[in-house]
């Protein structure tokens, strides 16, 4: 009963000085807005770069053939190195620790023929373990398999594209498609979140493709993932252990850089890493920012709400109000203020952002939003810091002698 | 009702100190109605002060309705106010954001008081001092002699064992002086010990027993004519 009485004395005040009330609400709602768009666009930014570099697995390593530039052990320079299968087996035997999955390669550009419908597509022949290595997710029927392998069967799993461009809005499962000239069997469509090129290649068994297009046993490159367990440091070290070992066996100079190419995601995956540290670091640092220009703005109001109101507490305690009755009504006023306040800023922020929504992609900025936790919080950081801005102004007017106060002009 | 002995008060002015009462000796009675004269700087509000609690004393004895009073905090302060004294003010010092009924009843809240129960209380004293009809009114819509009725009012609420009235007439003019002091002077007749502060001759006059103050010593202490007339 007392509670509800102190309460509606707390309303009274606030709604009889509303200038004093819009103004201190106004300050924490605007710096909750202002704390979530910040953050909101922060984590935008964010989510643009995981999307950037989401494509392919992240612990991938291909390596590619090219031609010498130096001369090494009697052997001229512009020296075309070539893999064979043989290669493909030396590094799977050298390094059955590091290795998760691997696969030979062989890549053509086919023409493809379905009904009146065609198209030009890369076409790879892999091994199935090829397929976590591109991250693609089958969608319908299944990848190559072992089987396919061992029969060279001339079968293909096709990207969801392809299916999209060739077969329209029909299935693609179970189709045949005419690749240069020959048929294959469609078994599986697949999706990729690398993006609408990894969703335009066709894989077929790697023995097919490498059986009808290359004389003997040749492979273009090799892609494999190294052992997730491995750190970015030891996967570096591993592709430059594997580089080395390749050009041992080609006969290549250590130093020729263009012979043997090994291209390690972890290096990328190192500086993305490194770049979200540095994003995060600044996203962080604007969110305490504009925190701390909050605060400061509450404290100053504070001090002047119970400034201007120095005569009005010196009445009150004239009548008979204790120092910890004066504490409480500005404390509980300023808690209820900001409260509302923090929250009319949250929602106000947490709306603009969705209103916002993708419409920003092309500043790389996708799908800005903030994580409920974090506005609470800030929220409640508000609270309490002006709870505190609000005590110490609030304990001094208590305790000034009623006479000083009254005298307050 | 209000005993004084050798009350001393003196304020600190930078490193010298100011001693504006030297000793004084007073004693008032339950129901006496009493003005305290003196020019300014005599020390009639350090008196009305320390005697309303609202600041406290350097040394001697101060005695409110038979309790000592000494080594008040705030806290008690506040009560003791609430409990035994009223005030009036020359400036009023109504809340300019609450209404008449609102300030009448805001002591009735510090004494924790329901709020049902203390604005029928609040109107009560609202007619007495005759501004039922202006009960939701602002004190920015009063009258200087209305917003010092409604001051009254509030002083007298909690039933206060004395009145205390800082130059109550002090910006008023004197037709609206006398009226207000006419109020005083019925709340006496009813019992009430009202105490009373002034510069001018004519309101002192209105009273009981006027007590001289001058360099923070008292210089006379007489009871009026008037007493007879009643």
């Amino acid at each position: 009963m007392f509670d509800l009485d102190r309460w509606q004395e707390i309303f009274q005040t606030i709604s009889k000085n509303k200038l004093r009330t819009i103004l201190s609400g106004f300050t924490i709602a605007f710096a909750i807005l202002l704390f979530t768009l910040l953050f909101g666009i922060g984590n935008g930014l964010k989510h643009t770069f995981e999307k950037q570099f989401a494509g392919d697995s992240q612990n991938s390593v291909y390596i590619n053939s090219g031609t010498t530039t130096k001369p090494y052990k009697g052997l001229q320079s512009g020296r075309q190195i070539q893999f064979r299968n043989e290669d493909a087996k030396f590094i799977n035997e050298k390094f059955p620790d590091e290795i998760q999955f691997f696969s030979p390669n062989i890549q053509r550009s086919m023409q493809a023929i379905y009904k009146g419908e065609q198209n030009r597509y890369t076409v790879r022949g892999v091994y199935p373990d090829y397929q976590p290595l591109e991250s693609a997710v089958i969608q319908d029927g299944r990848f190559l398999s072992y089987i396919d392998i061992k029969r060279r069967a001339k079968v293909i799993a096709i990207g969801r594209l392809v299916e999209e461009d060739l077969f329209g809005a029909k299935s693609a499962m179970g189709k045949n498609i005419n690749l240069d000239g020959i048929s294959y069997k469609v078994v599986g469509v697949f999706n990729d979140p690398g993006g609408d090129n990894d969703e335009r290649y066709i894989y077929a068994p790697f023995t097919t493709i490498q059986g009808m297009y290359k004389p003997n046993d040749e492979v273009d490159y090799f892609g494999l993932t190294f052992n997730s367990k491995l750190s970015v440091d030891e996967a570096l070290a591993f592709s430059n252990l594997l580089t080395k070992v390749l050009k041992e066996k080609h006969n290549i100079d250590p130093r020729d850089q263009a012979a043997i190419r090994v291209r390690n995601y972890a290096e990328g995956t190192k500086n993305v890493q490194q770049f979200m540290t540095v994003l995060n670091v600044i996203i962080l640092f604007i969110g305490i920012g504009t925190l701390i220009a909050g605060i400061i703005g509450i404290s100053n109001i504070m001090v002047y709400i119970v400034k201007e109101r120095t005569k009005e507490l010196g009445i009150r305690k004239a009548l008979g109000a204790t120092p910890s009755s004066i504490i409480g009504m500005i404390l509980m006023e300023s808690i209820f203020i900001t409260a509302l306040a923090g929250y009319t800023g949250l929602m106000l922020g947490v709306f603009a952002l969705r209103a916002l929504g993708d419409s920003l992609e092309k500043y790389f900025i996708l799908n800005p939003s903030v994580e409920t936790y974090v506005v609470v919080g800030a929220t409640i950081v508000l609270i309490i810091a002006g709870t505190i801005a609000g005590y110490i102004p609030a304990k001094r007017a208590a305790s000034i002698k009623p006479i000083v106060a009254l005298n307050d002009e | 009702m209000i005993k004084i002995e050798k009350l001393h008060k003196s304020y600190p002015i930078g490193k010298d100190s100011l001693h504006v009462l030297k000793g004084l000796d007073l004693h008032i009675k339950e129901g006496e109605f009493v003005a305290i004269m003196g020019s300014s700087g005599s020390g009639k509000s350090t008196l009305l002060n320390i005697v309303g609690l609202l600041d406290a004393h350097d040394s001697g004895n101060y005695y409110l309705n038979g309790q000592l009073i000494e080594n008040l905090d705030e806290r008690k302060a506040a009560i003791l106010r609430n409990k035994f004294l009223g005030f009036v003010f020359q400036s009023f010092n109504l809340i300019n954001y609450k209404n008449a009924l609102e300030n009448v009843a805001l002591p009735l809240y510090y004494s924790g008081m329901g709020r049902k129960e203390r604005n029928e209380i609040a109107m009560q004293y609202l007619e007495k001092v005759g501004l039922a009809d202006w009960a939701t009114h602002l004190p920015s819509e009063l009258s200087g002699g209305q917003k010092q009725r409604v001051a009254i009012a509030r002083a007298l609420v909690t039933k206060p064992k004395v009145v205390l009235a800082d130059e109550p007439t002090g910006a008023l003019d004197s037709s609206t002086s006398h009226s207000v002091m006419e109020l005083l002077k019925e709340i006496n007749r009813e019992g009430m010990t009202v105490f009373v502060i002034t510069h001018e001759e004519d309101i002192a006059e209105e009273t009981d027993r006027i007590v001289r103050l001058k360099d923070g010593v008292i210089i006379s202490d007489e009871k009026t004519l008037k007493k007879s007339k009643v």
